[in-house]
């Protein structure tokens, strides 16, 4: 199987300010986010990272979409490395998180086509691909209304398009249903499957079990920046479910490092 | 890639241009506020300070001195005896009378003037009476006007210098030099203003704003350089904010003549040529640049609009000051290397243009060190792009 993603002994460590101190309960001035977090992703799969809140999944996601550069170790995105192509890496993926936001005053059609720009998608190519997926989403229908006057949904929605306009062979999604309702839930997580159909690489970050177990073919539980385990989910659940096995493996590795 | 330069100007363009109120208010409102304003002050001032040039005093004087009735030429005066000054005094107490004033001088008052000396003397100085009918309005005009014309020769009198140079006071400056001097003074200062304003108008928003919606890191993640992202930004927001300051410049420019009221006969910007406008349109342009690259390198500090906006408001009050220093000293600076200094040049090549006395050389450095300064900015805020603490600050 083709390794489309490896990532080789991640390290980030965030300085913390006075009042993010605080907020995380520490006297430490140092936050490690992520601790030498290897995995790979191989091609047409779904991976998924499984993960408490702050343990590090949307700060790897963010390091693998070149947003913030690690401390030490690389990340291999299609063979091009994260720290020293960057600019490549971010042509070859297809980056969505809850944080980026459309600007209120655009319309769809307009973001669509100022994003096929910044990607270099020719024109041609371009208009065939909006079609296509505008009519799937149903964007059609407010192509022409500006951003700010979009539900919750229809914005996830013209995201999800416009983060896929240079068609990328890697999708990276942080929490990719967080905040939807059921429907609009639904819509984006068979458009994952239809991805991965289409033999796209698909890695999401989540900590609900329910949309692991729906829909990826591996996941890796990262736990306070380190992967405590990384296998297929077949694997995972063979003896128990995996929320069952997720809750085992948070004890045995909390419970150690309360011990030291 | 040049493209993508161009792909962000021509959102940022979009976003401006597309939104009529963001137009209205940056681009066409400060020169019509300016415009409305200036003229209104412009024609209050003249209104109250002003003279009708139609009016004449009429006077009847007592021992007419020579060196007042040189003054009074086109006044309509009357020499009369001391024998009728109670007939005058009384025909005064109408308010409709046809005369306006009465002024009695002492006999051989020129000569005991010059004879005076206010250090030895010890009887009192020779006494001037002027009677006037402060209830009628022509009768007060004339009464100020005289009473003026007599403060001024006073002035004269007791500055020996002076009264050397000759009997009476000719302003010896050229129509262009007064014109010139007025501009250069004041212009300076505003252009500064009306720059900076302009900036502010575009360039928190375009920065800082999108930092703080979140609309900055969905560009991060496209393939665009952080290069591209600041070029495109400065040159787009410069653009923009070029429009909003000629707006305001062209709004004084055709309203100073009315601002400045009483002396509007003597202003007038014909005076100035193709040359001295292109010179100037280069120097608004490059300081825009240099402002907007300022401007743009404080938002991404910021964390919000606001917060740049407290930031920002120090460096637009240094800048006024610098703009202020105009209005001292005389005339522009002719050392190359005070056209070295950002806003400072600006200021000093403003000057120099206005006044029409300028050196291309000193001009020809301040644009070019202003482009070099934005390019150092540019630099900046693509280094700021480029780090995480800035762009990831919680
Ligand atoms: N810019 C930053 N500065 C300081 N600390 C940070 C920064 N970003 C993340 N952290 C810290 O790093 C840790 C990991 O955060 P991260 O967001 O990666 O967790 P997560 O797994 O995505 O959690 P969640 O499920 O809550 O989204 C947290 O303790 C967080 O507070
Ligand atoms: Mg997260």
């Amino acid at each position: 199987m083709e390794e489309l993603l490896k990532v080789e002994n991640l390290h980030k460590t965030f300085k913390l300010s006075a009042k993010q101190q605080k907020l995380e309960r520490t006297k430490s001035k140092v936050k490690k986010a992520v601790d030498g977090l290897s995995f790979v992703a191989y091609k047409g799969e779904i991976f998924g990272l499984l993960g408490p809140n702050g343990a590090g999944k949307t700060t790897t996601l963010r390091m693998l979409a070149t947003l913030i550069k690690p401390d030490s170790g690389d990340a291999l995105v299609d063979g091009k490395s994260i720290v020293n192509e960057a600019e490549q890496v971010r042509s070859k993926i297809g980056f969505l998180t809850s944080e980026l936001k459309l600007e209120d005053f655009f319309t769809p059609n307009f973001l669509y086509d100022f994003f096929s720009d910044l990607y270099g998608v020719a024109v041609e190519e371009r208009n065939a691909r909006k079609e296509e997926l505008f009519k799937k989403f149903g964007i059609d229908e407010f192509a022409e209304v500006k951003v700010a006057n979009l539900s919750t949904g229809m914005k996830q929605k013209v995201s999800l398009v416009v983060s896929l306009v240079h068609n990328p062979d890697i999708i990276i999604f942080d929490e990719p249903t967080n905040g939807l309702d059921v429907i609009t839930a639904k819509v984006v997580t068979d458009f994952l499957l239809d991805l991965k159909a289409q033999g796209k690489t698909v890695i999401v970050s989540t900590h609900i079990f329910s949309l692991i177990e729906k829909i990826c073919d591996r996941v890796g539980i990262i736990i306070n920046g380190k992967m405590i385990e990384c296998d297929s989910l077949e694997n995972m659940t063979k003896e128990k479910n995996l929320e069952d096995k997720f809750f085992d493996i948070y004890v045995e590795t909390v419970g150690d490092q309360n011990e030291k | 890639m040049k493209n993508n330069i161009w792909t962000i100007a021509r959102k940022e363009f979009s976003r401006f241009f597309k939104d009529k109120g963001m137009v209205f208010s940056t681009i066409l409102l400060p020169g019509l506020m300016i415009y409305v304003l200036y003229t209104f002050m412009g024609s209050g001032m003249s209104s109250m300070f002003g003279v009708d040039e139609e009016f004449i005093p009429k006077m009847s004087v007592v021992n007419m001195p020579e060196s007042i009735d040189a003054m009074v030429e086109t006044f309509d005066v009357t020499d009369v005896t001391n024998g009728q000054i109670e007939e005058i005094k009384a025909e005064l107490q109408d308010k409709n009378a046809v005369t306006n004033l009465l002024v009695v001088f002492p006999e051989n008052f020129d000569a005991d003037v010059m004879a005076y000396d206010n250090l030895t003397a010890t009887d009192a100085a020779p006494n001037v009476e002027v009677y006037y009918n402060s209830a009628s309005t022509d009768s007060s005009e004339a009464y100020q006007i005289f009473f003026t014309i007599l403060e001024q020769y006073e002035t004269v009198l007791s500055n020996k210098f002076d009264v050397n140079a000759g009997e009476a006071v000719y302003d010896m400056a050229t129509e262009e030099d007064t014109t010139g001097q007025i501009f250069a003074s004041m212009l300076p200062m505003l252009m500064m203003i009306f720059m900076f304003s302009g900036c502010m108008a575009v360039a928190p928003e375009a920065i800082a704003g999108e930092k703080e919606r979140g609309t900055m890191a969905t560009l991060l993640v496209t393939p665009l350089k952080r290069r591209e992202l600041a070029i495109g930004k400065v040159l787009s927001l410069g653009v923009i904010a070029l429009l909003s300051g000629l707006s305001s410049f062209l709004g004084t420019y055709l309203s100073l003549p009315s601002l400045m009221g009483a002396a509007s006969d003597q202003m007038d910007a014909s005076i100035y040529g193709t040359t001295d406008f292109i010179m100037l349109f280069l120097i608004i342009l490059s300081t825009v640049l240099v402002i907007i690259g300022m401007i743009c390198v404080v938002s991404a500090l910021a964390k919000s609009v606001k917060e740049a906006g407290s930031y920002i408001t120090p460096l637009m009050i240094a800048s006024m000051v610098i703009g202020i220093t105009a209005m001292f000293g005389s005339g522009a600076k002719e050392e190359i290397y005070y056209y070295f200094i950002p806003l400072y040049n600006t200021v000093q090549s403003m000057l120099g243009i206005f006044s029409l006395d300028y050196n291309v050389v000193n001009i020809v450095v301040t644009v070019v060190s202003n482009v070099v300064y934005m390019g150092i900015f540019t630099v900046v805020l693509t280094k700021m792009f480029n780090s995480e603490r800035i762009v990831y600050s919680k």
